[in-house]
């Protein structure tokens, strides 16, 4: 729970779940609701440690592969997916019995650029039948659908999926397997980048996804939240820095609600549609919705220090998880910030290097 | 295991000293314990059965104690221990407070005091969210803040139970000596009014228990419980009036009895108009206590029945009253302020049983009665005391069935 203190935007560096008292001063006879969010949060805070993997790095942990140079001069990048069965802390206490590649939902976020060649050894160690299915150009026996070219991966079998990163965009993977719908819900899905050859501006670059989690499998979610964790960015405010470039690669795998979306507070940004283009498809937007496989880059720079709420702009979804803050900072307040949240200079650099082309490398 | 022969030879078994019996009576229960030790600790070869943990938990209280504050009492029926972290209130996270934990172990009590800006008279959803994903929900019908122990509506809420009880009941006991002035055979009537009347009360009562029964944890079995309780109460009853064979019972006594199962039916009265304020139900109030008033008048026709031969005197008549109305009071502040559905449960469980002992013993009256004129038990009289007893009283309960 927290006190006003995390009102004022410094959230305590230690989570103290289940006790305390509100601070009742601002509203009286309305106990606890002057709070973070007005008391609206889910309670504690998940352990990014037991749990297996942390939302806050992978805003930023882009997965280039193992990478080599093929006789014609093309970059080839190496993965090697499995996917797998466990129980993952999807908000504080709450645990979801997740199908996931390499063990995190979302998976990993692959990311190349235009061109590379890309060969994606998966092995299914579940004991479901499962695929890995792209979004992007790729020859009909690589698209990861059931009885097509290789088809379905069956527990226990491998299978190397084989083709060329195209087109530049923001793009996503995920399980192709039927029912699809539980397959994707139950986790199996992730971020696949593309940059473009001549690259993007230099930006501190985040990958979000937007997902939800049916604990109760009544085909509706209990919990929404980007990269997992139901109001994990509420309790650690992505830092940023102001007037920077900031850099988002939204993707919405929402499963049971038609629509998902991305509002951010005091600010306007210009968007990609799909990211395959290098002119924006919508200018000065503060909101922009996608439905189920959408995906899109914005772009936008805080102009003044502070807290800047984002969000679903579908209240129900950001009562229930999906809503973060973006903690915009001042150059001398940077690093114990980063501190705060439980992040490093690596976390830093990770998000201002994003695209792997070394000329559009641009370190502070 | 030597032991066991010797229980068929007579010779030493009169040998055997007492303690050595209970050794032997004790045997089936250790090797029980052996026998559940060893399924405990080693699965018992049902590893396999083994399936998905179930989890149950039942709602109990659920107050709007102050604007803000909603506080949740729950109850873990399920077979294992139960984790609750997170509180959902019409489809959004609050912040909350449990205690004394979120883990609570099988047939243990949890209380949850979230802080949610409830709006008055809407309707809410509180959600549980346990650690395994299942969701429990209530639903708070009309939000409405919860009445709080004070004088003065201490006070407000005794004044209900007296017009619910106490006032229709005396209204009643008023017809004593009008119904001086019959015959044996317009007594039989009434007396038979009076079969009629607690005819209707334990049947009412049976399913006011049987309804706090359904909302009762699967572990108390509700429904089992109230049948076994009115059984048993009605079987003590009748064992206490057996003690006394060969004297008749006293026409004091059987209104005694009279009043005390009314009066158990009062309390179920009072605790359904108490619960019913609590839960913000009160703008029924006025119809409801109206109602009663005019649906309880013949139960005073009801107590006073058996004892018109003689009259016991005033002091008697007070006390009669005090038993049959006092728990209208009492059950109005027990709904009101701590309601507890066990309980309730158990005492008009207890109140069946009570009333279907006087039917007994009425109907002893009236047979006696009936036989000293010489007429049949069942005649054309008696039969129309019934039926117009059993009619009074449903007609009126038109006005408090809703």
């Amino acid at each position: 729970m927290l006190t006003s203190a995390a009102n004022a935007q410094t959230p305590p560096a230690t989570p103290t779940p289940y006790s305390g008292e509100m601070d009742h001063s601002t509203m009286p006879g309305m106990p606890g609701h002057d709070g973070m969010n007005g008391g609206s949060m889910l309670m504690g805070r998940v352990d990014p440690a037991k749990n297996g993997f942390d939302p806050m790095q992978m805003l930023v942990d882009w997965d280039y592969g193992k990478a080599s140079t093929l006789p014609n001069g093309q970059t080839l990048r190496e993965y090697e997916f499995s996917a797998g069965e466990g129980e993952i802390e999807i908000a504080p206490g709450v645990m979801f019995p997740a199908w996931s590649y390499n063990g995190r939902v979302p998976g990993p976020s692959i990311r190349c650029t235009e061109g590379d060649r890309l060969r994606i050894k998966f092995a299914n160690y579940g004991s479901h039948p499962h695929t890995i299915h792209f979004h992007g150009f790729h020859p009909a026996e690589m698209d990861g659908v059931p009885g097509i070219g290789r088809g379905i991966i069956n527990p226990g079998e491998s299978f190397t999926y084989e083709f060329d990163a195209d087109p530049f965009g923001c793009h996503l993977y995920h399980c192709h397997t039927s029912p699809i719908k539980r397959h994707i819900h139950k986790g199996m899905y992730g971020a696949f980048i593309v940059d473009p050859k001549e690259g993007r501006p230099p930006a501190r670059e985040f990958m979000m996804i937007m997902n939800g989690f049916d604990t109760n499998f009544d085909g509706g979610n209990e919990v929404y939240a980007v990269n997992t964790v139901g109001h994990e960015f509420m309790n650690r405010p992505i830092p940023v820095r102001v007037g920077e470039l900031i850099r988002i690669y939204l993707i919405n795998v929402l499963e049971f609600d038609l629509i998902n979306s991305f509002h951010l507070h005091a600010h306007f940004f210009d968007y990609y549609d799909t990211g395959t283009s290098l002119q924006p498809t919508h200018r000065m937007i503060d909101t922009i919705a996608q439905v189920q496989g959408q995906r899109g880059i914005l772009e936008f720079k805080l102009r003044w220090p502070g807290m800047f709420m984002f969000h679903a702009h579908v209240s129900e979804f950001t009562e229930l998880g999906w809503m973060g803050m973006f903690n915009a900072l001042t150059p001398d307040k940077f690093d114990a910030a980063l501190h705060e949240v439980g992040v490093d200079a690596e976390w830093d650099k990770k998000g201002l290097n994003g695209p792997t082309l070394p000329v559009k490398v641009n370190p502070l | 295991m030597s032991a066991i022969p010797t229980i068929a030879s007579p010779e030493q078994k009169k040998a055997q000293p007492g303690g050595a019996i209970w050794g032997l009576a004790l045997i089936p229960l250790v090797l029980l314990g052996v026998v559940l030790a060893l399924i405990v600790v080693t699965g018992g070869g049902l590893t396999e059965l083994a399936g998905l943990p179930v989890e149950k938990v039942s709602f109990g209280r659920v107050t709007l104690p102050q604007p803000g504050v909603i506080k949740v009492e729950i109850i873990n029926d399920g077979p294992q221990t139960v984790t609750i972290p997170q509180v959902r209130i019409d489809d959004a996270y609050y912040q909350f407070t449990a205690q004394p934990s979120t883990t609570i172990s099988r047939l243990g009590r949890a209380t949850y005091t979230i802080n949610y800006p409830w709006v008055k008279d809407e309707s809410h959803v509180v959600s549980l969210l346990s650690s395994l994903g299942t969701t429990f929900d209530h639903t708070i019908t009309a939000a409405v803040e919860s009445p709080l122990p004070s004088l003065n509506l201490f006070a407000r809420f005794g004044i209900v139970g007296i017009y619910v009880g106490i006032i229709p009941i005396f209204l009643g006991l008023l017809w004593y000596p009008f119904m001086r002035r019959l015959g044996t055979q317009a007594m039989n009537f009434i007396l038979s009014l009076t079969i009629g009347l607690l005819v209707f009360l334990a049947i009412g009562t049976w399913l006011d228990a049987n309804e706090f029964a359904a909302e009762l944890p699967v572990f108390i079995q509700g429904v089992p419980l109230v049948i076994f309780i009115a059984l048993i109460s009605l079987g003590v009853l009748l064992a206490v009036g057996s003690v006394r064979r060969g004297q008749e019972s006293t026409p004091l006594g059987i209104s005694y009895r009279i009043a005390t199962g009314i009066g158990l039916h009062n309390l179920g009265e009072g605790l359904a108009i108490g619960a019913a304020f609590a839960l913000g139900q009160a703008a029924l109030g006025t119809f409801l206590v109206v109602g009663f008033t005019l649906h309880n008048i013949t139960e005073g026709v009801g107590i006073a029945a058996p004892i018109v031969r003689k009259s016991p005197g005033l002091k008697h008549f007070a006390a009669l009253l005090l038993i049959a109305g006092g728990p209208a009071i009492l059950g109005t502040w027990f709904g009101g302020f701590a309601f507890d559905p066990t309980l309730a449960t158990i005492f008009l469980a207890i109140g069946v049983g009570a009333i279907l002992q006087v039917v007994w013993e009425v109907g002893k009256l009236v047979a006696r009665d009936s036989t000293k004129i010489g007429k049949p038990i069942i005649n054309w009289v008696n039969l129309a005391g019934v039926a117009a007893g059993l009619a009074i009283m449903y007609f009126t309960a038109f006005f408090v069935k809703f």
